[in-house]
């Protein structure tokens, strides 16, 4: 997917938020949605099942506006945690420019965390993408959770940043990281820019 | 590897921090191998180590004395290193460096631990030195403190100069920004730029990407970005962001999403590839400000930067001035003409010129043939047929066939009858649709004169310029008149460059005529020059024949053949001898008869009746000599006037 076209003048970027079920993408998606000022609010497309899992995907088209004359579209999406939605996380991850990989914090949730992080690898392999070449950053959410409850940023790089990439610590409901880890994938998507075409 | 052309010593910004290691660099590309050698330079990461070693390589090349010059970086320098000896022509990389004079190296401190290329990089130096050739080395730290190097090599690396470049103090970081603004034709409020100056950033790079993320902002918001909004814009740059990679979640900072959204404008205008992003920059801009961008549109789907991308960026705002001044003039001759939208399109350029040209010529026309002179009315013979005929061709096809027509010819044998009358017929030609400027190369000056007191130059050259064809009277009176020389040149080459027809009449060929410029000369000449001749005895009947028709007076035979016998070198001529016999004619209440002609042309000969008679010899300067009336013939008591004239 070619992510600028200096014919249309367009910088379009896909960054999938990843991870188990109930980790907290919908949240991250929410918290940046209620950030972005009225004028450049897109619409936010979230199917949601009655219990308020995500069913299909969420879609939130970030439009931000002219920067060195592009138009710079975002758009963000999730992919349904549960384990039954295989086929929908394939599709929705294709042509993605860039995956955070949402981990729930929580330590009861490790051994889900790390199936999904294989999952994502094992999807991306399937599309003939080296998970290596696809920009990736970590976030611990959850943070806020009770000390007991929760493992630390170091314990959580231990079991699931094996590849070094940027990790940070949230709290996605009150938004503390949201921005960070959005702000860490976009530029390592941007810095591909330069890099030739794979 | 090439040295990169932007780093040069004029946009090297030199301050306190940096002047020394400038000294030495510049010392060094003025005298390669002769003083400082090697030169070593350090300084932390951005702060311009490159930068100067380019200069210098781009200040050797531009001394053009040939000298091989190399830029390499270590990693570079060993990966060919290691690839030579893998293939097995290591002596012949080392033949290959041993031939160049000036080497530069790029991070030196990536030597630690490379023994191999340590021990071939000292004999390198050895030779090089040896020989007085030239090295300049980078790195970023001194060669004492990079670890693990051979001994020997590190004093061989510290026995020329070694020189630092400290961080920028406040002046030089004024500098590079406004060096910077200027670059990218980008304006701040006053004390922006000190601003951002006094925030103490680690090197250059860093600071630059502060001014990008201003200038992002500047343009996003499409404000102009207050010195007090400086810290604002940058907030969390960099001690904010730097906490933030950590990962321990702190309180949300207020308006996140703008924050965001300028890191996001820094990292595009990073990543982008600058010269398209600076391309797409300009057609945005043009575009906000309502002009057709086509041409640069097209520069985008080139995949390598044009050699000439920077000069049709501004070849292009150029031509935009242009069409705004000429808009502006447009509208204030004619208010309706403001908002056209050949005035929006830069490719539409000659398009908006024309229709100015054509507004400013609206009012007043240039003054076109005078209707007296027709091609009816014009004789035709061997003396003028060839200009006749030229004339014929260009009013079939105007512009097409000999454009510029030089008719020369003496004066009176109706170059100005054929000038007009090649007016009348493009006017008629074109049912009245073709603008005709004919006019004499006097009024020409004259309305040049004119319009310049007047200051109304530009309208008066419009005028010209909007004429489907250009015929001049008299051209030869432009010789010596350096500025309507010019002017018409100027007019000249802009109706031509459109295959508008011109044609020129003078009283002598174009190569004749003293004080023209040559390069009318010759463009008189690159058409077709054509004479027209004395009326010869055919034309002279035909124009007695006519001029006598149009007087009461019909010619019988004989007085015609008597008429056309006699010489006449101009039509005007022949119009006055008609006068005269219609004027005798008339005195003497008798029709015009071969009698009262010879009694009132030749009163001598007639009264003598007795061609043998001795002539008195009248002939008038400009008759020719071998005509047969003003040979004497025979000559009475030849010997009696050879005595008188030997006495």
């Amino acid at each position: 997917m070619s992510l600028v076209n200096y014919a249309t003048r367009e910088i379009t970027c896909k960054i999938v938020y990843y991870g188990p079920g109930r980790s907290g993408k919908t949240t991250n998606l929410h918290y940046i949605y209620g950030q972005v000022p009225e004028d450049r609010k897109g619409k936010m497309v979230s199917l949601a099942t009655q219990t308020d899992r995500t069913l299909f995907f969420d879609f939130l088209p970030l439009d931000l506006g002219q920067i060195s004359g592009f138009t710079t579209k975002f758009q963000l999406y999730t992919v349904p945690g549960q384990v039954y939605y295989q086929t929908t996380r394939k599709l929705v991850l294709q042509g993605a420019d860039g995956v955070v990989f949402v981990a729930d914090s929580q330590a009861r949730q490790l051994q889900e965390n790390i199936e999904s992080l294989q999952d994502l690898h094992s999807n991306l392999a399937e599309q003939g993408i080296e998970a290596r070449s696809v920009p990736l950053v970590l976030q611990y959410n959850k943070q806020d959770l009770p000390r007991d409850l929760i493992l630390t940023p170091a314990e959580l790089n231990d079991a699931l940043n094996f590849r070094a990439v940027p990790e940070f610590g949230a709290d996605a409901l009150h938004g503390p990281g949201v921005f960070e880890t959005l702000r860490s994938i976009s530029e390592l998507v941007l810095k591909r820019l330069s890099a030739p075409v794979r | 590897m090439q040295v990169d052309p932007r780093h040069r010593f004029d946009n090297f910004i030199v301050g306190s921090a940096n002047r020394l290691a400038v000294a030495a660099a510049r010392a060094v590309a003025e005298s390669p191998g002769a003083v400082y050698n090697p030169l070593f330079i350090y300084s932390s990461s951005g702060l311009g180590k490159t930068h100067l070693m380019g200069a210098i390589g781009n200040h050797v090349v531009g001394r053009g004395e040939n000298l091989d010059i190399e830029y390499v970086s270590l990693e570079d320098f060993v990966e060919q290193l290691s690839a030579a000896i893998a293939s097995g022509e290591g002596e012949r990389f080392k033949q290959r460096y041993q031939r160049v004079d000036v080497l530069l190296i790029d991070d030196m401190q990536f030597l630690t631990g490379r023994r191999e290329t340590q021990t071939e990089l000292l004999r390198l130096l050895n030779a090089m030195q040896g020989s007085g050739r030239q090295i300049v080395m980078s790195s970023d730290r001194p060669p004492a403190e990079i670890a693990d190097v051979d001994e020997r090599l590190i004093t061989r690396l510290s026995g020329g100069l070694i020189v630092d470049i400290g961080p920028p103090d406040f002046e030089t970081r004024i500098a590079i920004m406004r060096a910077k603004c200027e670059e990218r034709g980008v304006r701040f409020w006053p004390g922006v730029v000190e601003e951002l100056g006094r925030l103490e950033f680690r090197n250059v790079r860093e600071l630059q990407g502060a001014l990008n993320r201003l200038i992002a902002f500047q343009t996003l918001g499409g404000e102009q970005i207050k010195p007090e909004d400086v810290l604002t814009v940058l907030g969390d740059l960099p001690e904010a962001k730097r906490a933030a990679a950590h990962g321990t979640p702190g309180a949300p900072a207020p308006n996140e999403f703008q924050s965001f959204l300028s890191d996001i404008a820094t990292a595009v205008a990073q990543h982008v590839e600058s010269w398209k992003a600076r391309v797409a920059e300009a057609i945005a801009y043009w575009t906000g400000e309502g002009y057709r961008t086509a041409q640069l549109e097209r520069l985008l789907d080139e995949t390598a930067p044009p050699a000439n991308w920077e000069s049709l960026l501004r070849g292009f705002g150029a031509t935009v001035e242009r069409l705004k001044a000429l808009e502006q003039q447009a509208t204030d001759v004619d208010g309706a003409l403001g908002g056209n939208e050949v005035f929006r399109d830069p490719e539409r350029l000659r398009e908006a010129e024309i229709l100015l040209d054509r507004a400013l010529a609206g009012a007043t026309p240039p003054p076109g043939p005078s209707a007296a002179f027709t091609r009816q009315g014009f004789e035709v013979s061997s003396s003028n047929q060839l200009a006749v005929r030229a004339a014929d061709d260009i009013v079939a096809e105007p512009g097409k066939r000999y454009s510029p027509l030089f008719i020369h010819g003496p004066s009176g044998v109706g170059k100005t009858h054929l000038l007009n009358a090649i007016g009348n017929e493009l006017v008629d030609g074109s049912g009245g649709a073709t603008a005709v400027a004919c006019i004499s190369a006097q009024v020409f000056m004259d309305e040049l004169i004119e319009a310049l007191q007047d200051g109304t130059v530009d309208r008066w050259r419009a005028r010209y310029r909007s004429a489907d064809a250009l015929l001049i009277d008299d051209v030869q009176f432009v010789a010596g008149k350096e500025r309507t020389q010019d002017e018409l040149f100027h007019v000249f080459n802009a109706l031509h460059a459109e295959g508008k027809q011109l044609v020129f009449c003078s009283d002598r060929p174009p190569r004749d005529l003293d004080g023209l410029e040559d390069r009318l000369r010759s463009r008189f000449e690159g058409g077709l020059v054509v004479e027209m001749q004395s009326p010869d005895r055919a034309l002279r009947e035909k124009l007695y024949a006519r001029y006598l028709a149009a007087t009461d007076h019909e010619p019988g035979p004989e007085l015609l053949s008597y008429l056309a016998e006699r010489p006449a070198t101009s039509v005007r001529e022949i119009i006055g001898t008609v006068n005269r016999l219609v004027a005798a004619a008339d005195v003497a209440g008798a029709p015009l008869t071969l009698a009262v002609a010879r009694a009132e042309l030749d009163p001598e000969s007639s009264a003598a009746a007795r061609p043998s008679t001795p002539v008195a010899v009248r002939a008038a300067a400009d008759t020719f000599f071998l005509d047969d009336e003003k040979v004497v013939w025979e000559w009475t008591d030849a010997s009696t006037r050879m005595v008188e004239e030997l006495k």
